[in-house]
C-alpha cells in the first residue's frame, strides 16, 4: 500500500513537470523563429497518433483490429457528410457497439 | 461550427460530447485499482495525476508484482507525450512563468486537440475550458467504480471506447479543413505511419512520443 502512494506522488510530481515544462523553460518569452513551424505541426501530428492510438491500441500494449475500425469508418463518413461533431460520435458509437455485437 | 471558438463557455460545450466515454473509462480504472491501491489511493492518483493512460499502466505493473520504478516509468512514458503540447501552447497562455506553468496542468489530451486554431495558434481559454469536463468524467467515474463498480456494463459493450477515436478525426479533419496546406498533411501522414509502425512493439506511450517528432517537417523553410 505504501509502494502505491510512492507512486502515485512521484507520477503527480513528474506530470507536473512535464506539463509546465514549456512555461519553464520559455517563460514570457515568444516561441525562437525556428521553432514557430515546427509548434504548428505538433497539434496535427498529437491528434492524427490520438486517432490511431485510441482506434488500433490494444490493452496493456500492442496492436488490435477490432470494431473500433468500423466506427471510425462510419466517423469519417459522417464527417465527409459534414455533420456536427456530436452526431459523428453517436454514429460511432452504435456502429462499432452493432458490429461488436454481431462479431 | 465555424465560428470560431473562443471562450471558457465554447471549451466546455466542446468537450462535453467526452464526458459519457470518459466517465466509463474512469469507472473501469476504479474497478482495476480498488483491491490493487485501495479506493482513497485510486480516487487521489486520479485528481492529482490525472491522466487516463498513465495511471492504468502504473497500477497494471503494480498488479503484476513489478517494482516502484517500473511503474512509474511506464506512467510517466505515458505523460511525456504533454511536454510537445507544453511547448506548443506556451506562448498563448497568461502572466509569469509560474502563472503559465500553472495553467499549462490543464492540459489533457482533448482540452489541447480542442484549442488549436489549425493555424498553428492555441486558444487559452477553449483548452481550461475543455479540461472541465473531462476533471468530472475521469473523477467521478473513479470515484463511481471504486464505490460501485462491478455492477455498470463493460463500456465497450454500449461502443464507448470508439468515441475517443472518432472525437480526436473530428477535430483532425477540422484542423485540415482550416489548414490544408501541404505541410500539415505531410506531418499528419507521417505521425500516422510513426505510430502504426510502432504500436505493435514499442513500450505503451512510445508511439505518440514519436508521433510527434512528425512536427519536426515544420523546421524546412
Amino acid at each position: 500500500m505504501t509502494q502505491a502512494w510512492i507512486v502515485i506522488g512521484l507520477l503527480a510530481v513528474g506530470t507536473a513537470a512535464i506539463k509546465g515544462a514549456g512555461p519553464l523553460v520559455l517563460g514570457d518569452r515568444p516561441l525562437p523563429q525556428r521553432a514557430v513551424g515546427v509548434v504548428a505541426l505538433i497539434a496535427p501530428a498529437v491528434v492524427s497518433a490520438l486517432v490511431i492510438y485510441e482506434t488500433f491500441a490494444d490493452s496493456p500494449d500492442g496492436i488490435v483490429v477490432d470494431a473500433r475500425v468500423a466506427g471510425l469508418a462510419a466517423a469519417g463518413l459522417a464527417l465527409l457528410a459534414r455533420l456536427p461533431m456530436i452526431v459523428v460520435i453517436v454514429i460511432a458509437a452504435a456502429v462499432t457497439a452493432g458490429v461488436r455485437a454481431l462479431l | 461550427m465555424h465560428t470560431t471558438p473562443r471562450t471558457y463557455r465554447d471549451g466546455i460545450r466542446l468537450a462535453l460530447p467526452l464526458v459519457l466515454p470518459t466517465l466509463a473509462i474512469g469507472i473501469s480504472f476504479g474497478v482495476l485499482a480498488e483491491p490493487v491501491i485501495g479506493a482513497t489511493a485510486a480516487t487521489v492518483s486520479s485528481i492529482v495525476v490525472f491522466a487516463g493512460s498513465a495511471q492504468v499502466a502504473a497500477v497494471t505493473v503494480l498488479e503484476g508484482g513489478g517494482a516502484i520504478a517500473a511503474a512509474v516509468v511506464a506512467g510517466l512514458l505515458l505523460n511525456l507525450r504533454f511536454m510537445p503540447m507544453s511547448f506548443a501552447i506556451t506562448p498563448n497562455l497568461r502572466g509569469s512563468r509560474w502563472r503559465r506553468a500553472a495553467e499549462a496542468q490543464l492540459i489533457v489530451d482533448a482540452s489541447f486537440a480542442l484549442s488549436a486554431d489549425g493555424q498553428g495558434g492555441f486558444n487559452r481559454e477553449v483548452m481550461i475550458g475543455g479540461w472541465v469536463p473531462q476533471a468530472v468524467g475521469w473523477i467521478g467515474g473513479t470515484v463511481i467504480g471504486v464505490l460501485v463498480g462491478g455492477i455498470i456494463p463493460e463500456p465497450a459493450t454500449l461502443g464507448l471506447d470508439a468515441i475517443f477515436p472518432a472525437f480526436f478525426l473530428s477535430i483532425l479533419v477540422g484542423e485540415a479543413r482550416a489548414n490544408s496546406s501541404e505541410r500539415v498533411l505531410q506531418a499528419i501522414a507521417l505521425a500516422t505511419v510513426i505510430t502504426l509502425a510502432l504500436l505493435p512493439w514499442a513500450p505503451p506511450g512510445v508511439p505518440i512520443i514519436a508521433a510527434s517528432a512528425a512536427a519536426l517537417l515544420g523546421l524546412r523553410r
